[in-house]
């Protein structure tokens, strides 16, 4: 490749290999994007974390290329987010060509007055730097490259015997090095090692879904070009007839095509360069001057694990559900996956919370996961139908396209990630009070500009753990203290009205927060520390928001986790 | 005398198109076809008016085939 040279991470030699057997709290497998957000989010927790990957670099090749407003929030609070969102390249615009004539168009451009843009389009060798880079600054985290995890088993820790009895479970590892094999312990594994998730192999769980048959060919091409910033989908090009074709661009000048190539296409044949220009040519013209930087084809299936949580064994991201990448669902949602965990493990290891909760992140991201897929699904049965009469139904939609406005509300080349409504959830306090907008119990909260001690926006005051949300004075300096105080503490983000003790003030200058919000004096949020609203009153009451909280951590009233 | 409505007026666009493929699974061509005139058909003296009629079945021969 001319534009990125991958970098080389040291292996280091495992002192077990040398001595006695460690125990740790938690052990991730693999270093992707998931593998390295988890770690990092445990580690800025103080909770000392061991990555295992078997690889020692990033990744080879661009991979997931486009990352979602929600994903660049969660790095805000991961402190890796900047340099994301700066590299990356922000788009908004869609267009979706049939023929060569445009058949529908879509703008993803949000609402003015949120710091990150819709989405961003980086290589994910960059991102994976990056997320290393912050990883590394960070005392709990050690990623320790080159060391591939060969066995798992979960054991009884009373008798050392294999088996899930919940209360002594641990997990043993054998992870094989250039020097030889170890073993670990640990109480806590997340599995993060991917598509083909080796782990979960080793462990004999299943995925099930579907396949699709058919395959496509990505090519970077390094080019410099006038092309605008977008994302643009052909059905059925002069360039390609018959199949799809989707260009995107990346940092560097980087464009990925993606050539539909057909389920009987030749993976080794279609990959050699010499095949690739031609099918370029066709496309860009022939006087185009651009490098192959990197090319692949694959295929892709949508499944996902009946289970995410398996006792003391948690999978996020690709090893636990898979979709194909119209719709950038992928890398996203595993980051989310890694958001909605890590505050529950973090409770739960310090005993400030049941078991039990770990099961909400099962429940919670298996509903995420279902929604992804069924985008993901809709989205590959329309640009790949499997019978006759779907292409027919197809080919219909997109010529009313061109002339009629409600047909192209039918076009589907990917229904673009958001992040999920956690709107089932039982850590959800149903609301008791009235509220208009989009702020429901469940959802992420909306960014907005804010002047306070952290930065511009919002999100930046809101996050990490447990914020309640006031507009207004109303919460009493000595409540604000006790909520700080609590086992599980709360802190007051109080907007406008005068500061009091034991709060951040911000001011909301533009109206914007409590427009979003649906906000008067007294109105109370109650935010999640992955910043999803888990209740909302009119007025606040320390009573109601400490039953809220120990709902939402999955302690009750009366049960003796919370009775301190 | 109505007007046909092409402006989006779906609930759910993706849910019906998902419905819409559904309701074909597993059917052979000449069945499909089938299934589609009777749908037709239906939807047809669901919306009665002869114009908006009309102008449906031109817009859904346009640049189909030139008239023979």
């Amino acid at each position: 490749m001319k534009t990125y040279t991958n970098p080389v991470y040291g292996y280091r030699r495992a002192p077990e290999l040398d001595g006695t057997i460690r125990h740790c709290g938690v052990v991730i497998v693999g270093a992707g994007p998931v593998g390295l957000a988890a770690a990092i989010d445990l580690a800025q927790r103080g909770i000392p974390v061991l990555v295992l990957d078997d690889d020692d670099t990033v990744s080879v090749g661009s991979r997931a290329i486009c990352y979602a407003k929600r994903t660049l929030e969660i790095l805000d609070r991961l402190g890796c987010g900047e340099p994301v969102a700066a590299k990356g390249v922000s788009w908004n615009v869609g267009k979706v060509f049939h023929g060569d004539e445009l058949a529908y168009q879509f703008d993803l451009l949000p609402e003015p007055g949120h710091h990150r843009p819709a989405f961003v389009n980086l290589q994910q060798y960059y991102f994976e730097e990056y997320l290393v880079r912050r990883a590394d600054a960070l005392a709990a985290a050690e990623i320790r490259w080159k060391h591939r995890v060969v066995d798992v088993a979960v054991i009884d820790t009373e008798n050392g015997t294999e088996g899930d009895t919940e209360d002594n479970a641990a997990v043993s590892l054998r992870v094989a090095t250039q020097d030889g094999d170890y073993a670990l312990t640990c109480d806590w594994l997340i599995v993060c090692d991917g598509a083909r998730s080796p782990v979960r192999h080793m462990l004999g769980l299943d995925s099930e879904g579907q396949v699709f048959r058919d395959r496509f060919l990505i090519a970077d091409i390094h080019m410099t070009t006038d092309f605008p910033t977008e994302r643009w989908f052909w059905f059925d090009p002069p360039f390609h007839r018959n199949q799809s074709v989707l260009l995107h661009r990346q940092a560097d000048n980087v464009w990925r095509v993606d050539f539909q190539l057909g389920w009987d296409a030749d993976p080794e044949h279609e990959k050699k360069p010499e095949n690739i220009l031609p099918r370029l040519r066709a496309m860009l013209g022939a006087d185009a001057q651009f490098d192959i930087e990197w090319a692949s084809v694959y295929t892709f299936q949508c499944r996902r694990m009946q289970k995410f949580r398996h006792g003391r064994v948690l999978f996020a991201g690709d090893a636990a559900h898979l979709v194909s990448p119209f719709g950038a669902r992928g890398a996203n949602s595993g980051v989310q996956d890694t958001d909605n965990l890590v505050w529950k493990l973090d409770l739960v290891m310090r005993g400030l919370a049941p078991d039990s909760l770990l099961d909400t992140y099962d429940e919670e991201r298996v509903a995420a996961a279902d929604e992804n897929i069924l985008h993901s699904t809709r989205a590959t049965d329309f640009i790949t139908p499997k019978s006759a009469v779907s292409r027919t139904f197809r080919d219909a939609v997109l010529a009313l396209a061109r002339r009629h406005p409600f047909a192209r509300r039918l076009v589907n080349s990917g229904r673009l990630s958001v992040p999920a409504v956690l709107t089932g959830s039982r850590l959800n306090t149903p609301d008791s009070d009235a509220f208009a907008g989009k702020m429901v119990p469940g959802a992420p909260v909306a960014d907005a500009p804010a002047t306070g001690p952290h930065g511009d926006w919002l999100l930046q005051h809101l996050g990490g753990g447990f914020d309640l949300l006031v507009f207004g004075d109303g919460v009493p300096g000595d409540a604000a203290r006790d909520l700080a105080g609590d086992p599980v503490p709360c802190r007051v983000v109080q907007v406008g009205g005068k500061p009091g003790g034991a709060r951040v003030v911000i001011q909301d200058n533009e109206g914007l927060i409590a427009a979003r919000y649906d906000a008067r004096p007294g109105t109370c949020y109650l935010v999640r520390p992955d910043q999803h609203v888990c209740a909302r009153w009119r007025a606040f009451d320390s009573a109601v928001v400490r039953g809220a909280i120990a709902r939402a951590t999955g302690n009750r009233e009366g049960d003796p986790q919370w009775a301190h | 005398m109505g007007t046909l409505n092409t402006e989006p007026n779906l609930v759910a666009p993706d849910d019906f198109y998902d419905e819409l493929i559904g309701l074909h699974r597993g059917l052979t061509e000449g069945e499909s076809a089938l299934v589609n005139a009777k749908l037709i058909l239906l939807l047809a003296n669901h919306v009665g008016d002869p114009d908006v009629l009309r102008a449906a079945m031109a817009a859904a021969r346009e640049d189909v085939a030139p008239a023979r």
